[in-house]
């Protein structure tokens, strides 16, 4: 892989997280920070999803929510709802990575035949059960949720530590995911991506690869997920219902969807406004208060769909190629590819020009 | 697909002899108990959810026809049930004249059906909008387009929070279906069969529609062949409009009907939208009668899942909702009726 802007940047910004607590507050790095790291974590997975496999997810967040549920009722003890196995901190996270990837191997095997829009719509289903499931079924949580749970000693009342976690898991993810996208089967997970009927005639298994990734995202989150209670101490069903689960999707959305990278700084600019939107200057004036925060998200999110359905990273991108081509003022340089995504050219006759199940790795 | 996998389609059939056996003599010790003894709980159960695949059938069918000509998932679909209610409620208050504490008595026909009538017109209207205003220019972009739906739906929920409150509020029924009924010595409530029928007479007028006008005819042409409905000289630019308003206008009465039923509260939309999506996942996108399988399939595991379980597991229903899924699914991964976009 060459030293492309992109990787210098990407690096750049893995230095100031894992240099920010030596500057920042501890409010900014253990609140805001860590909360926008594992967000970040949890949403790449729906863009290394959508990115390399054509599939947009609405399961990441239950993916991300069963292990929490998962380590809660694993570490849980009397008094506490739900199981109250009362096991090691360490034995509950692998019980709940093994619990989160078992669940989405199976949810993925169910849905890998289907893609792009069917796949939205059936992980959106899957999402919804989900929190109902966790809501009516007191074995496991109920809707009061599990409460009290606590790190394992490494992490219990040292903050900064779990914020490092989060970074070098994101850093772990990352460089992990981009990796896998170079194997024979990120490969061959990008062909299914680009045209499934041609992959499968050409005798590679298109369900298999489809389910394979969506159990590999499912872990991802699920790491996320652990991260995430160990920061929280409760989990509830409400966490996991359908705002949240659309929160996830916006992060991705608002980052660009189809960049990895894109997720943290989604999940960035989501924190941020989530925490500061409050302290911008006129916003008692204009009406915007912390209740009307998801009217705030929603516009965003139809400014970003409307704008740039590649999101910030595409808006990036855009203009570091217009300025490329405008020191070069070469007018005849071929449109690069990310660009081609961002100015989607369906218009009314999209649909048949181009046959949909090319277009689905990209917002079309 | 099914011919290459005989082996899940036994699967599901040896499942369907299953539940009809445990049903019939087996579910003893569930609340319902089993058919053969108590064939009044049965009937009951049954028309559970015959009733409630009717309400089921107003909402999604509205979502199905939207999709099947311009493959649009509009995402806001649940919104509209919700901002539909909302709008009905206020409109019987203030026709009724009370704020609160509504009696059936109060409630004649007309200050249930002009309610419906305008709260479907509103939702309708905002649909329309929202489709020449964001959808038009980007036809064809499915996912683009179901983000886009998705951010209104977040907007208009919370937005409907601020105006609405939090509260669970309903819309009377009018005294005149008030009443129970006696069948198979079980009271049964003649709202829910009113409903049903609305929903049977939603159902004629669109086959009627569809089938037998000259516009029914264009949608029909355009789900199967959009660019050659265009060479014809239709404009299909109108006709997707209308598609549109109808479709926003069927959730509007859903949201109406479901308002009268059940209530509503904030949350209700994600539910709505959940329902929508399961009846035409199981049933297959774009297709009416799909959306009829697919609404009597789901409404009849809401309703006896949890009849039909034994007593201290009645809270497992939910799972067979996503059995449901898997089942359809495995067999058919694109619905019943539907076919591959």
């Amino acid at each position: 892989m060459s030293r492309s802007p992109r990787d210098i940047a990407v690096a750049l910004t893995a230095i100031v997280l894992i240099a920010l607590p030596l500057f920042g507050s501890d409010f900014f790095v253990s609140f805001v920070m860590t909360r926008t790291v594992m967000l970040g974590l949890a949403a790449s997975t729906i863009a290394f999803l959508s990115a390399y496999g054509g599939m947009v997810s609405l399961a990441q967040l239950l993916m991300f929510g069963i292990a929490g549920f998962m380590v809660g009722n694993a570490v849980g003890e009397a008094g506490s709802k739900g199981m109250k196995l009362g096991w090691h901190p360490w034995v509950a996270v692998v019980f709940a990575l093994v619990v989160t990837t078992a669940v989405a191997l199976l949810l993925g095997a169910l849905s890998a035949r289907t893609s792009g829009i069917y796949f939205l719509m059936l992980t959106m289903t899957y999402a919804v059960i989900g929190f109902y499931f966790f809501g009516q079924v007191t074995t496991f949580s109920g809707f009061g949720g599990i409460t009290g749970i606590d790190p394992p000693g490494l992490f219990d009342g040292h903050p900064t530590r779990l914020y490092y976690a989060a970074v070098v898991l994101s850093i772990v993810a990352y460089v992990g995911l981009r990796y896998v996208s170079t194997t024979p089967f990120g490969m061959a997970l990008q062909g299914v991506r680009d045209d499934p009927v041609r992959m499968s005639s050409l005798g590679f298994n298109v369900a298999l690869h489809r389910t394979l990734a969506f159990a590999l995202a499912g872990f991802v989150a699920g790491v996320a997920g652990v991260l995430n209670i160990w920061w929280n101490g409760q989990i509830d069903p409400t966490s996991i219902s359908i705002g949240p689960t659309l929160d996830l999707l916006i992060i991705a959305v608002i980052g660009g969807i189809a960049h990895l990278e894109g997720a943290w700084l989604g999940a960035f600019v989501f924190v941020m406004a989530n925490n500061y939107m409050r302290n911008l200057p006129f916003a008692d004036t204009i009406g915007l208060t912390e209740a009307r925060f998801n009217t705030v998200v929603g516009l965003v999110v139809l400014l970003v769909m409307l704008l740039s359905p590649d999101g910030l990273v595409g808006i990036a991108v855009r203009c570091r190629d217009w300025m490329a081509r405008f020191r070069r003022s070469d007018d005849a340089a071929p449109q690069p590819p990310d660009a081609q995504l961002a100015t989607a050219d369906g218009g009314p006759t999209g649909r048949s020009a181009v046959p949909s199940h090319n277009t689905e790795g990209s917002i079309r | 697909m099914t011919r290459s996998r005989p082996l899940s389609t036994w699967f599901v059939w040896a499942v369907g002899v299953f539940v009809a056996l445990w049903v019939l003599f087996i579910a003893r010790g569930t609340s319902a108990g089993a058919a053969v003894d108590e064939p009044g709980e049965f009937i009951v159960t049954l028309l559970d959810g015959l009733t409630f695949a009717g309400l089921l059938f107003v909402v999604a069918s509205g979502f199905t026809l939207v999709f099947g000509l311009m493959r649009t998932v509009n995402m806001a679909h649940g919104s509209l049930f919700l901002l539909s209610a909302y709008v009905a409620i206020e409109i019987q208050q203030s026709m009724v004249g009370k704020d609160r504490n509504i009696e059936a008595g109060d409630v004649g026909i007309l200050q249930w059906v002009v309610p419906l009538l305008i709260g479907s017109m509103v939702v309708a209207v905002v649909g329309i909008v929202m489709q020449q205003l964001l959808l038009r220019w980007n036809q064809g972009q499915d996912l683009r387009q179901a983000l886009i739906t998705l951010a209104v739906s977040v907007i208009l929920a919370d937005q409907m929070l601020a105006h609405f409150g939090g509260l669970a509020q309903r819309v009377v029924w009018p005294g005149a279906v008030t009443q129970f009924f006696e069948i198979a010595g079980e009271r049964y409530a003649l709202s829910r069969l009113f409903m049903l029928a609305l929903a049977l007479c939603v159902g004629i007028a669109l086959w009627l529609w569809l089938n037998h006008t000259r516009m029914g005819m264009v949608i029909r042409a355009g789900v199967d062949d959009q660019e050659m409905v265009r060479a014809l000289g239709i404009n299909i630019t109108v006709v997707f409009g209308v598609t549109f308003f109808v479709g926003a206008f069927l959730a509007g009465m859903g949201g109406v009907m479901g308002a009268s039923f059940a209530g509503v509260a904030p949350g209700t939309d994600g539910q709505w939208l959940l329902n929508s999506l399961i009846v035409v996942i199981v049933g297959g996108l774009g297709s009416i009668k799909g959306a009829v399988a697919g609404s009597l399939l789901y409404g009849m595991v809401i309703a006896f899942a949890p009849a039909y379980l034994p007593s201290d597991y009645t809270f497992y229903a939910i799972i067979f909702t996503f059995v449901l899924l898997a089942l359809v699914l495995a067999v058919r991964p694109y619905g019943l009726f539907g076919r591959e976009a």
